[in-house]
């Protein structure tokens, strides 16, 4: 019982409230430490030379004069940074990410770095570097890069998953395919068939603080990384491999994290300010700018799809395709298989096929993005959904209801669903007042849905009592969120104490055995599981002292709204026994009280939401105005609702800054023309309405609460959202993702 | 049991959706399918997911697989 | 580069530094003053989160030279709090899950303190323009604009009560 994560049904005190978070205190008055936040005696400032191309063979670097300039105290270039790799490609291509080895590939590409005493010396050191270039020919458009004539960006790079084997190297680094059943047989049986083409622009997580660390390393190979990340686990192990050091005497800590969604589990400067330290023998302090961020972090991909939708008169998809073309910027990734794989996934399809290309382009290397490569597949499927629903006549939220998947249906992806929600979602759609609100002239309304799969993975956690009885929790998964309250919650309502007598920490790669990076939507679900079990083991060792205190058989203790009570007329005479009043006595009954968990959270449960959308396009100008917006989200269960109406609304707002502003603008000479906030524009506070929620809550079996993921789900529906609404509400269907106002004003001159 | 295997997995064992494995756990399961293809090992340190009737087993290969489960190969994927 | 002996009142206290001359505002308060409530979202003005006040106005830090305040006042994030009592935005910011990862924080409680002190009594629309300046990516800004409307509220209960 104590290990079990099955769901029980169980009735709760603490879960489900609104309490105050933790960490709210610190962030209101500015205590709380982020990434750039720390301080270290004689720490030196770390600057990074970029490559201005966007494919060069560097011939070669001088770096003479900037190391004599008075101050600096170590220039590196790729020489610095010997290749440990041992062999693996993957390792060796986020080594060559973090510093060129030969070659710039991309516009913002790490060339040199330096460390000196102040900024203005670090910067004035960066101009005496001499980069002796050649420009080689570039591409950065996806489909321009799977043409046969275009620049192939790798010599190694060949087409996995293709017959035969190709024994020439492309920009394509692997083809994947999805699916069951017989298309040709089902489109053979549609009525209606409907084939798009959709493109969706390259956009950035936009995380408000620039990635930061301060990295001392010290001549006996040991060393210490104060670091923004998802996953300080993670980046010891890839730190600890790319530079050759144990991992065990790498010891990193996690600041607080400033926004991440997903741009924070890849590691990018850290391994140069861990290098350059080593080199200068002094803590070096190395903050990206926000120019720096947009061209050397990870954005997520640029897209190119193709959806073929077939249905008969009675509103059945009989079948469908997706191809799925990602860009996925210098380095091969594996982003249009998860783009193949959620195309679908809403749906109960008899025949379906998808199909993933993963394309090397010379732009910064992909990382994931808040249910990365969904939004766009769901973009391209959804918008059909709706034009396929049009044909027949049918109501689009109906024709969904009808299509959707449900417990027992095979995913697109392949396995068969458990208890799932799209169909409550759409249903709650079907009833909500904002679908009979009256709409004025030029207001379109759309609706789309969305799917994540959430993951579970490795965690581990540590509950220690205090001699007071007041209570710590220590995780190893980042809190994005305010994962540290909802896991404080789930800690207090497992040992019956009020949750202000309970404080989580996140606890650094020393302290605690691994845990996976806080990506998939993982952190409250691991995390939560990790910690109910460690709970109630602390619980089993809490009865065994009070048993000891008694002096009776542990069988007739019983843990009962925070106290130890003793079971049976034969020990009436024994009063309760508090966890204070048993924390006083450890050192007389065995020692302090602690309770662990290290496991694998197997069972993440899958999560649907569907969202509905309201805009306002300005026939003359093409600008859209969101006028409301509502999010109806399977949450499996709600441990503190306000998180998880903040992760809705959060999501929301960030696709909806993907459907009408958000793109990378490259030039032809390769070069990111908006790497700024002013250009490159995310929502504000004026651009959005309240984002109206609905949390439905349908248990994952697989979870003792019932929890299922939040974080990410949220950013699928909105682009297909929009782009429904704008076509509802001026009758042009948009393609192009971002809806910007040149596109609309486009897409209304093509239609007049 | 019949092992359904999707996407990049697919090209590992000789580009079938489908092949037929007697495996008791995910590790059996796994040294049975790299004994008779040989790429499927390197699919492995890219990362396999298992669902088994519907529930994806990412790490712990000491899983048990029930007799006439649904056991699906997924590309192990990363999350934002 | 030469630079200059600044002396300033920050959050009401006298406090003086030296910076270069081409050092910004905001990199002098986080690393010679120690401020670093004040943060780096941008250093090109678009972010808002190194929001402070300046002779009572409402400047991004990052835009202004170190030097430039010589004899002003500076209000931060960290002056918010009377001692241990709250500032009732940081209150409601706290009770209305106002912040997530809350890098942006500091700076939508100085660009609303500005604004509550200028209109007590805001439209939602007039709150959302007066807070464009700041960028939030975790909130979609729904609890933020609802935590500055309550906050408006308890202010204009309190301003009441004083009259009467």
């Amino acid at each position: 019982m104590t290990d079990s994560t099955s769901f029980t049904n169980q009735k709760f005190k603490v879960i489900g409230q609104r309490v105050r978070r933790q960490d709210g205190m610190d962030k209101v008055t500015g205590r709380a430490k982020y990434g750039a936040d720390a301080v270290a005696p004689g720490q030196l400032v770390g600057v990074i030379l970029r490559s201005p191309h966007a494919h060069a063979k560097i011939k070669k670097i001088d770096t003479s004069r900037a190391e004599k300039l008075k101050g600096v105290k170590a220039v590196i270039t790729s020489k610095d940074l010997p290749d440990y790799t041992n062999g693996n490609r993957d390792l060796l291509s986020m080594l060559e990410n973090c510093m060129a080895r030969g070659r710039a590939l991309y516009d913002g590409h790490a060339v040199a770095a330096i460390a000196a005493v102040d900024a203005s010396t670090a910067r004035k050191a960066l101009k005496l570097i001499k980069v002796d270039y050649k420009i080689l020919p570039h591409v950065t458009d996806v489909d321009a890069a799977m043409q046969e004539d275009a620049p192939v960006i790798h010599d190694w790079v060949r087409t996995i998953g293709v017959e035969p084997a190709p024994s020439k190297a492309s920009n394509v680094s692997m083809r994947s395919e999805f699916g069951h059943g017989d298309v040709d047989a089902g489109f053979a049986k549609a009525d209606v068939i409907i084939e798009k083409s959709y493109k969706t622009e390259q956009t950035h997580q936009g995380y408000i603080e620039p990635h930061a660390c301060l990295a001392s390393m010290s001549p006996d190979g040991s060393g210490e990384l104060w670091v923004t990340t998802q996953g300080h686990f993670a980046y010891r192990n890839w730190c600890a491999q790319l530079l050759g050091l144990d991992m065990s005497k790498l010891k990193v800590t996690s600041s607080e994290i400033g926004g991440g969604f997903g741009g924070k589990t890849h590691i990018w400067m850290e391994p140069i300010a861990l290098a350059l330290s080593r080199k200068a023998n002094r803590p070096v302090k190395l903050v990206m700018s926000r120019e720096e961020v947009f061209r050397a972090s990870g954005p997520t991909s640029s897209t190119s799809i193709d959806v073929k939708i077939g249905a008969t008169k009675d509103g059945r998809i009989v079948a469908a395709t997706s191809e799925c073309r990602y860009q996925g910027g210098a380095f091969p990734g594996a982003w249009a298989v998860i783009g193949a794989m959620t195309s679908f996934a809403c749906y109960d399809l008899e025949n379906v096929k998808t199909v993933g290309y993963e394309v090397v382009c010379n732009r910064p290397k992909v990382a994931a993005y808040r249910a990365p490569s969904a939004p766009m597949a769901s973009f391209a499927t959804e918008s059909t959904v709706d034009l396929v629903a049009e044909a027949l006549g049918m109501d689009p939220v109906d024709f969904r209801i009808l299509n959707a998947a449900k417990e027992g249906t095979r995913a697109s992806y392949g396995p068969t669903y458990g208890p799932i929600g799209i169909g409550p979602t759409l249903e709650a759609v079907k009833k909500h007042p904002h679908m009979r609100a009256k709409l004025k002239k030029n207001q379109g309304r759309g609706m789309a849905c969305g799917f994540w799969f959430n993951f579970g993975g490795q965690t581990s956690c540590t509950i220690n009592v205090a001699a007071d009885g007041t209570v710590n929790l220590s995780v190893g998964t980042i809190d994005v969120g305010g994962s540290r309250s909802s896991l404080s919650m789930i800690c207090a309502e497992e040992l019956g104490i009020s949750y202000e007598q309970v404080r989580t920490h996140i606890g650094d790669t020393a302290a605690l055995a691994h845990n996976d990076m806080t990506d998939g939507s993982r952190g409250t679900f691991a995390s939560g599981m990790a910690a109910i079990i460690a709970a109630r083991r602390t619980k089993e060792v809490l009865k065994l002292r009070a048993a000891t205190a008694w002096e009776i058989p542990v069988e007739d203790v019983d843990w009962q709204a925070g106290y130890a009570v003793a079971l049976g007329d034969k020990h009436s005479n024994l009063e309760p026994l508090s966890l204070a009043d048993i924390a006083a006595n450890t050192e007389n009954t065995g020692g302090p009280v602690a309770g662990h968990n290290e496991f694998v959270a197997d069972g993440a449960g899958v999560s649907f939401a569907s969202h509905i959308c309201d805009v306002e396009v300005d026939p003359e100008t093409g600008s859209t105005r969101v006028i409301r917006y509502t999010v109806i989200q399977d949450a499996g269960k709600a441990i503190h609702p306000d998180y998880v109406e903040g992760q809705f609304q959060g999501g929301a707002a960030q696709g909806i800054g993907w459907a009408l502003n958000e793109e990378y603008i490259y030039g032809e000479d390769g070069r990111l023309q908006n790497p700024g906030f002013l250009d490159y524009r995310i929502p504000v506070c004026s651009d959005l309405p309240f984002i109206d929620t609905q949390i439905l809550e349908i248990p994952n079996p697989n979870h003792p609460y019932g929890v299922r993921g939040v974080g990410e789900t949220s950013i699928v529906p909105p682009l297909a959202a929009v782009g429904n609404a704008v076509s509802n509400a001026v009758g042009v269907r948009m393609t192009h993702v971002p809806m910007s106002p040149p596109r609309i004003l486009a897409a209304l001159e093509a239609e007049a | 049991m019949e092992v359904q295997l999707s996407g990049p997995l697919r090209a590992a064992v000789g580009n079938q959706s489908v092949v037929s494995v007697e495996a008791r756990s995910i590790r059996e399961l796994f040294r049975t399918l790299s004994e008779r293809y040989p790429e499927f090992t390197v699919s492995i340190a890219n990362g396999v997911a298992v669902a088994i009737n519907g529930n994806v087993y990412r790490d712990d290969w000491s899983t048990a697989i029930p007799e006439n489960a649904e056991v699906v190969l997924l590309p192990r994927i990363q999350g934002g | 580069m030469s630079g200059a002996h600044v002396s300033t009142t920050i959050n009401g206290d006298a406090v003086q530094f030296a910076c270069p001359n081409d050092e910004s505002l905001l990199d002098a308060l986080r690393n010679r003053v120690g401020l670093t409530g004040v943060k780096e979202g941008c250093g090109t003005g678009d972010c808002g989160a190194c929001s402070i006040t300046l002779d009572g106005r409402l400047v991004c830090s990052c835009l202004v030279l170190g030097v430039e305040a010589d004899g002003k006042e500076i209000g931060t994030v960290e002056g918010l709090a009377d001692g241990d009592k709250l500032h009732p935005l940081q209150e409601n910011f706290i009770k209305h899950a106002a912040l997530q990862c809350g890098i942006c924080t500091p700076g939508f409680l100085v660009a609303a303190k500005v604004l509550l002190e200028r209109n007590p009594d805001p439209t939602e629309q007039e709150i959302r323009y007066a807070l464009a300046g700041n960028l939030c990516r975790c909130t979609g800004y729904d609890k933020i604009v609802r935590a500055v409307q309550a906050t408006a509220k308890d202010l204009r209960k309190k301003s009441k009560k004083k009259s009467r």
